[in-house]
């Protein structure tokens, strides 16, 4: 009777229902092959971002070797295809962020607005309807929102401000930001939504409406997960080229004017590869530094994010 | 202190003062009540946006596209300097062959990574660094995936840029797609369906392809066509391998004109988004009105397959019942 309960009560994991060293012992040639096989194909995770982090290095430190680190993180020229080259990456960095905060600007009220009407208003079959849009709005490809910034959005911005260049960082940076809506209003969703119904029972049982039982109990106990979205949206925005690339001019520029045309990090990688630069010259490998760039400043987003989410969790 | 202050209001309320206590208290509630209201309609509409915002994104790119769309010459016309003779010929076969060599090599790598994570890998610092990078694959810019497979599939395994070049790198791209997709299936699958196959004596490679596999291929057909939705919009990983933005000629037919099996996998190419962004980058509006008609092919092939792999996944879920 003791004895039957023990075996009962074992844990067994679902992933691991069968002792694993037995299995090694009686199992055919087969089972290894395959489940080596199995272990190689995760390992290309692994692989790739190795093969990311060689490449990039490698490449950058060719160029670090023609261009001083110091001249690269200070100049304010960005002219690497001129005869007299200038390699200060700050005009790409300005872009870049200029660009991002827009995109963040616009999607952290109406990402928020988006998750907490699905979370704790939404009727039941407006929500099952909606969800499915926005996942279609997160399918749109980038190069269709470039073709909507440079011809539907900039057109529309210039009857508001009527010296608006063609070119400019305003109008790709509210695309972006509604791009990046969906993403942030999800992972801001998830985290509503995992708070416990009990807090809510709790708040409307104390009279409290739904508006408060959102701003004053739920979005609280949530904060993690929706600081999180709009840092790791943030990380998206940073990355995105073809909208910025189309319609935000390819002319590096030190600005942090909205209204200026300018270049972003992945912008100056698209024009560089769309003229046919040879291998190793300095040109070439100055897409990989920039490269190297973007990388780590969306793994800096991307880490700060994850670090937010397990941080300041509340946990039930 | 509490005392004090409860004995006050009960003061007020007793006293002539009660009324208009009361009534302030009823008109607290109707203005909370308006504010609730109010915000539902504003959450409403934000979310609207979103919805409105695809709609205007159709509606102008039809507007601008849908004579190209219409002609059947724009499907079967080379990329041109006149804009009325003008067509997609070269690059919608080109989306087509690097779609399938992306199926090709992404699928059978994607699903294999993820039964291993999910029914084989055991508990260490290997499985967890591999998790790790997966997730962290996901949030890589696309262009950066660009930038690896000019460095590694252009320059050191010189496949050049080639439809080879172009499908391996979106195939990397959308493998953490396929891997979170199948993961979650595999998930979703009762232990005691394991468990019973166990028992029967099965091996842990018949359990997975006879039993959990079968079982979790609507999830993972699911995650696949998400990927390959993915993947046919993708530009800036293309565009930076090198693709060519003006191709007047089809890769070779295997087995034609002396063509090899294999040689249109190295043969120069391009795709529909980049030459939606030729289009778009010219100055004239004529070129503008041909992006939007590639914009519309785009547009619908990814919302087709977006649409039935959501459709698929409602189905699938209505349908579960172990």
């Amino acid at each position: 009777m003791d004895l039957n309960t023990a075996t009962l009560s074992t844990p067994i994991s679902s992933s691991m229902p069968y002792p694993r060293s037995r299995r090694r012992t009686t199992h055919p040639l087969t089972e290894r092959i395959v489940e080596a096989l199995l272990f190689l194909a995760a390992f290309s995770a692994v692989a790739t971002t190795v093969a990311i982090v060689v490449i990039l290095l490698y490449e950058a430190l060719s160029f670090f070797e023609h261009v001083s680190l110091l001249e690269f993180l200070t100049h304010t020229q960005w002219t690497p295809l001129f005869e007299r080259a200038e390699f200060g990456v700050l005009p790409l960095l300005a872009g870049t962020f200029v660009i991002a905060g827009i995109a963040i600007l616009v999607s952290v009220p109406l990402g928020l607005l988006v998750a907490i009407y699905l979370s704790e208003f939404a009727p039941h079959a407006v929500r099952e309807s909606v969800k499915p849009f926005l996942e279609l709005l997160e399918g749109v490809p980038t190069i269709v929102y470039g073709y909507f910034a440079l011809l539907f959005v900039t057109p529309l911005l210039q009857k508001i401000i009527p010296d608006l260049p063609g070119f400019n960082m305003l109008s790709p940076g509210i695309v972006i930001g509604v791009m990046i809506t969906p993403y942030v209003a999800s992972v801001s969703e998830d985290a509503m939504r995992a708070v416990p119904m009990a807090l809510r029972e709790a708040s409307y049982a104390m009279g409290a409406t739904r508006f408060q039982t959102a701003t004053r109990v739920v979005l609280p106990a949530a904060t993690s997960g929706v600081v999180a979205s709009f840092i790791l949206g943030m990380s998206r925005a940073v990355g995105e080229t073809m909208v910025v690339a189309i319609a935000a001019g390819q002319q590096p520029n030190f600005t942090f004017d909205p209204r200026e045309p300018a270049a972003t990090i992945t912008a100056y990688i698209v024009q560089v590869a769309m003229g046919d630069l040879p291998h190793g010259s300095i040109g070439y490998q100055s897409i990989f530094a920039v490269g190297l760039v973007l990388v780590l400043i969306t793994l800096f987003f991307n880490v700060i994010g994850q670090w937010v989410r397990r941080r300041w969790r509340e946990t039930y | 202190m509490a005392q004090t202050a409860l004995d006050e209001q009960r003061k007020t309320a007793s006293s002539e003062g009660g009324k208009s206590a009361l009534l302030q208290l009823r008109q607290g509630i109707v203005r909370r009540r308006r504010w609730d209201l109010f915000f539902a309609a504003v959450g409403f509409v934000a979310t609207m946006v979103g919805v409105v915002t695809l709609v205007v994104l159709f509606i102008d790119l039809i507007l601008d596209g849908y004579e190209h769309v219409l002609r059947k010459e724009f499907y079967f016309n080379f990329p041109s300097r006149r804009p009325s003779e003008a067509g997609i010929y070269s690059s919608w076969v080109g989306t087509a062959l690097v779609m399938l060599v992306t199926f090709v090599a992404a699928a059978p790598l994607g699903v294999a990574a993820a039964v291993y994570l999910e029914e084989y890998a055991p508990k260490n610092w290997l499985t967890e660094l591999i998790e790790i990078n997966v997730t962290n694959l996901a949030a890589v810019p696309s262009i950066v995936y660009g930038l690896l497979a000019l460095g590694l599939f252009v320059y050191i395994l010189n496949f050049g840029q080639s439809i080879l070049t172009a499908g391996l790198t979106l195939a990397l791209m959308i493998l953490p797609v396929i891997i979170v997709a199948t993961r979650e299936s595999l998930r979703s699958i009762p232990v005691h369906i394991r468990e019973a196959a166990f028992a029967c004596g099965a091996t842990r490679w018949q359990v997975v392809k006879d039993h959990l596999l079968p079982y979790a291929s609507g999830g993972i057909l699911t995650g696949v066509i998400i990927g390959m939705a993915r993947a046919i919009g993708e530009t800036a990983p293309v565009i930076t391998i090198g693709a060519l933005t003006f191709i007047a000629f089809l890769p070779p037919i295997p087995f034609q004109n002396g063509a090899g099996a294999f040689e249109w996998l190295f043969s120069p190419f391009t795709v529909l988004p980049i030459q939606m962004f030729n289009w778009l980058s010219r100055p004239q509006p004529a070129f503008h009105d041909l992006a939007a008609g590639v914009g519309i092919v785009i547009i619908v092939a990814t919302l087709l397959m977006n649409g039935f792999a959501i459709w698929l996944r409602y189905r699938i879920r209505q349908k579960l019942t172990w």
